[in-house]
């Protein structure tokens, strides 16, 4: 099967206005008549039904979480990227678009990429008219910050909780449409299959989290915007419930997964603390802004207090390698930089997994006040968490896993291989090639949910006839009790394993794995050592399981045994990916493949493509289907940030 | 570190709930409430009895899941903290610590130290948004805002929705929840074309949820993880005089006119 990505032609400037131009348009009477199903209320998924609840269609929006603004989108420190150029240094659509295809490290598609910084003006307008707090400047003037690996100050904040501003924004639109009855808000509800009927996305299959009540829900379309799977690494800064199961699912019913192996380790988040640690916490990187990075020169001085190791002594490593960018390089090479001083035992804290975040230099220059302004919410975070005062002495930080750059595969018009299945926000995978530039997932969520899937959509329901006139699905059709039937007899299944180990411990074994052999850096023996190991584990857990209770009332082991056997599976694909792409790109480093500088270095001729995995049964492996990438704008190059 | 633990348990919103005790051990000062909770759920599991459910989710102190009253303090005893901030070196090695749910007749209990929050949603689907369509919007630019007024939209926003001002307030009033979402837009140009009917509807509907009455006790502010100024109630009060003052002058108005 040939990937087509239905991308427009001609001049970039000019593709998204002609390709919405040539979209079809569904009648304003008949909008009411389609049903849309939205898996996810973060800020691809609320936006999303938010904007199609108010075109008019009837909308069922679902979320694990006790209230749609509690979706992880919600813990979005720093801020979000848009071209205004309101800062009149240099930012152009064209600038945003070249530097977020050279940021993936070239493997996304230009003519996403430029849709995307496109509409990111639309964004902050709507988010503005919202009514989000955006930081200002004394004359009443949206202010702006630059932002990791940014040599232009076109970020948007509000103070370090950037992303549960925006998503208040959204939540409230989608209430606005709940109020107005487009829209019909499912809270602890969790997709755990998608129905597919003749070839096209017809339904999905949830559970009540509160009264474990198994249901279906027929539409017309489904609109997965699931989040990112991070949660792979048991540690990571994703929220405790950020899973993979609606997107596995759906992959597991023939949509293609691209790119699994893509993932964005952040530099900036406070080390780990002992084997007891459930989740990491991030440290925005706009810190970095002020903050220096530093280790020891010498190892001998790792142990001393940063305070008494004198200047001469310290090695500021990112203005070292990068004197350009300093310590503002991209997060995949701040990541790995710090990894090398740490393994040549140069690492500061516990374990030496950690380097110092300074700002004594920036508090001198600027005084207390003015940091405290800029980051006091984050100096407290880490002062709560560590119980170490960053005014006095500097932050520890290490990297995290944060985001994830795969996902389903989409076309231009962000619908999967699956005829009706549209997939949006961190949980597809198109705009952010092999790395995510600080501040642009809040921008592509936003995007995709306000000012993509609205018209697209349309394009795709325009073709078909309402389920709610065709009759031709109902909750009685053989294929949507089969689906219902494959997941309880999976939820029966677990509960009756009944074995000797917790969930979390199987979490914990299968992330350590990951973070051990398919991590920060990768190569052919650890992945195929992980490979021989994974289906031996998720054997053992599917024999060895213990969860207490029963699947008719909240069971929140029962839950994450769910997510856990969906990330044991999906952990096989991306080590998979991970060993069929001999190259380094972006926040995929294969140690086979670095230039003498030890630094990433991509094989275009061999691996310009995306790599589209697809589900072929439980007993066989993955076919790799792939779609080459073109660029007719942005040259090829090797990242430089020296 | 060791522990004594009182935690409250329920099957559901129906049946009666009762408190058992619970020993543990082999705790450190940098394990999180939650993370404590965690090793105790993994040991219940493992005895096959059934875990403490509770919410949580980001347990980074921004989503609002995590809702526990610990020592009977919403979030426990650490300030401006949620419970997922609250780590162990906060208490004394030994402590017996009693944990509950927040309690107020408009968070109906799920399951142990898990409620039902929608109450506030519901709030906000009364009039807790500007009514603009996607698109039709100014340019961003458009409307230059004070920073001060910015600053201070901001500092009511800043509300992460977690309930503890209601289970804090000896009347489970949602006062100051209603109030900083009110007064987060009421502050803002873009607020003002609905700012009477939104601060009329949003308190209208906080009564009909079953919440009580303000009688500033304050134990709101102090409880509040993100520090929402009680000021803002004050604000709420003047916000929603007004609107009823106008409300009326309207439709004496339309009645004369008619």
């Amino acid at each position: 099967m040939a990937l087509q990505s239905n991308c427009p032609t001609g001049p970039i400037e000019q593709r998204w206005e002609k390709h919405r131009f040539n979209l079809k348009l569904v009648n304003p009477a008949n909008k009411r008549k389609y049903e849309v199903i939205v898996v996810g209320s973060g800020l691809a998924g609320g936006a999303a039904a938010a904007s199609l609840g108010e075109l008019g269609y009837k909308v069922q929006c679902f979320c694990y979480q006790d209230s749609p603004r509690r979706a992880h989108s919600i813990a979005a420190q720093g801020g979000i990227n848009s071209a205004k150029n309101y800062q009149n240094d240099g930012d152009s659509v064209y600038r945003l678009f070249y530097d977020t295809v050279k940021g993936g490290d070239y493997r996304s598609r230009e003519s996403n990429v430029y849709r995307l910084a496109e509409v990111s003006l639309n964004v902050i307008d709507q988010c503005v008219a919202q009514g989000v707090p955006f930081a200002r400047e004394y004359g009443g003037m949206l202010d702006n910050r630059s932002f990791g690996g940014a040599q232009v100050s076109r970020t948007f904040y509000a103070r370090g909780q950037t992303g549960q501003q925006l998503l208040l924004g959204a939540y409230s639109a989608l209430e606005r449409q709940v109020a107005a009855g487009t829209v019909a808000m499912h809270t602890r509800h969790e997709m755990l299959e998608l129905i597919v009927i003749d070839g096209r996305a017809r339904g999905i299959v949830t559970r009540d989290l509160s009264t474990g009540k198994i249901d279906t829900h027929v539409a017309d379309a489904v609109v997965i915007a699931s989040g990112g799977y991070g949660n792979v690494f048991f540690l990571s800064t994703n929220a405790m419930g950020c899973n993979v199961t609606a997107t596995w699912r759906a992959h597991k019913k023939g949509a293609f997964f691209a790119n699994p192996c893509f993932t964005q380790i952040h530099p900036t988040c406070i080390p780990v603390k002992g084997d007891y640690q459930s989740k990491l916490t991030l440290m925005s990187e706009s810190l970095r802004n002020d903050g220096r990075v530093w280790v020891p020169k010498s190892a001998e001085d790792c142990e001393k207090k940063p305070g008494d190791i004198p200047e001469a002594d310290r090695d500021y490593f990112l203005e070292r390698r990068y004197p350009a960018f300093g310590n503002l390089v991209p997060r995949d090479v701040a990541s790995r930089a710090t990894k090398v001083v740490c393994d040549e035992g140069r690492g500061v804290g516990p374990g030496g997994l950690g380097v110092y975040l300074d700002f004594r230099d920036s508090i001198e220059r600027l005084g207390k006040p003015k940091i405290t302004e800029r980051y006091g919410n984050l100096f407290d975070m880490y002062h709560h968490i560590t119980d170490e005062n960053p005014y006095e002495a500097p932050m520890r930080i290490y990297p995290a896993v944060h985001y994830t750059m795969g996902g389903l595969w989409v076309d231009y018009n962000l619908m999967s291989n699956v005829p009706g299945l549209f997939v949006l926000g961190e949980a597809n995978f198109s705009d952010h090639g092999a790395n995510r530039l600080g501040a642009s997932a809040l921008m592509q969520g936003l995007s995709d949910g306000y000012f993509v899937i609205p018209y697209t959509l349309g394009d795709y329901l325009a073709k078909v006839a309402p389920t709610s006139t065709a009759k031709d699905v109902t909750k009685d059709h053989v294929e949507v009790k089969a689906a219902k039937k494959v997941v309880t007899d999976r939820l029966k299944t677990l509960l009756a394993v009944n074995g000797k180990r917790t969930v979390d411990s199987f979490h914990r074994e299968l992330g350590k794995l990951m973070w051990d052999e398919c991590g920060m850096a990768r190569n052919e023996k650890g992945l195929n050592g992980a490979l021989e190991k994974l289906p031996v584990l998720r054997e053992e857990f599917w024999k060895n399981v213990c969860i207490p209770g029963m699947g008719e009332s909240m069971n929140q082991e029962l839950e994450k045994a769910g997510r856990v056997a969906d990330l044991l599976e999906l952990g096989e694909l991306m080590c998979r990916d991970a060993l069929n792409r001999n190259e380094s790109c972006g926040g995929h480093f294969r140690e086979e493949s670095a230039t003498e500088e030890g630094e990433a270095k991509r094989d275009d001729e061999a691996y310009c493509y995306v790599a589209a995995w697809e589900h072929t049964g439980e007993k066989t492996a993955p076919t790799l289907h792939k779609e080459a990438l073109e660029f007719e704008y942005v040259k090829l190059s090797q990242r430089s940030y020296k | 570190m060791k522990f004594k633990l009182n935690v409250w348990r329920q099957e559901n919103a129906k049946s009666a709930g009762r408190f058992e005790k619970y020993d543990i051990d082999g705790i450190t000062s940098g394990h999180s409430f939650l993370e404590m909770l965690d090793v105790l759920n993994e040991k219940l599991v493992m005895q096959g009895k059934d875990p403490i459910a509770f919410d949580h989710d980001c347990r980074e102190g921004i989503c609002g899941s995590c809702s526990l009253v610990v020592n009977g303090r919403a979030h426990g005893p650490q300030e401006a903290a949620t419970t997922c901030q609250l780590h162990m070196r906060k208490f004394r090695d030994g402590e017996e610590i009693n944990v509950e749910p927040w309690r107020a007749g408009a968070f109906p209990v799920i399951r142990d130290l898990a409620v039902d929050r929608s109450s506030l949603d519901r709030i906000i689907q009364a009039g807790g948004y500007v009514s603009v369509r996607t698109g039709a919007v100014a340019e961003a630019n458009a409307i230059p805002i004070s920073k001060d007024v910015a600053d201070r939209a901001m500092d009511a926003a800043a509300c992460i929705g977690c309930g503890a001002c209601v289970a804090a307030c000896p009347n489970a009033s949602a006062m100051l929840f209603t109030a900083a979402k009110v007064r987060h837009l009421n502050l803002l140009p873009q607020g003002q074309p609905e700012r009477d009917m939104r601060t009329i509807k949003m308190v209208e509907q906080m009564d009909a949820e079953g919440f009580g009455a303000c009688s500033n006790h304050l134990e709101c502010e102090a409880a509040c993880p993100k520090q929402i100024s009680a000021d803002f109630i004050g604000e709420l009060n003047r916000d929603l005089a007004t609107a009823m003052l106008r409300a009326r002058g309207a439709s004496g108005n339309a009645s004369a006119g008619g």
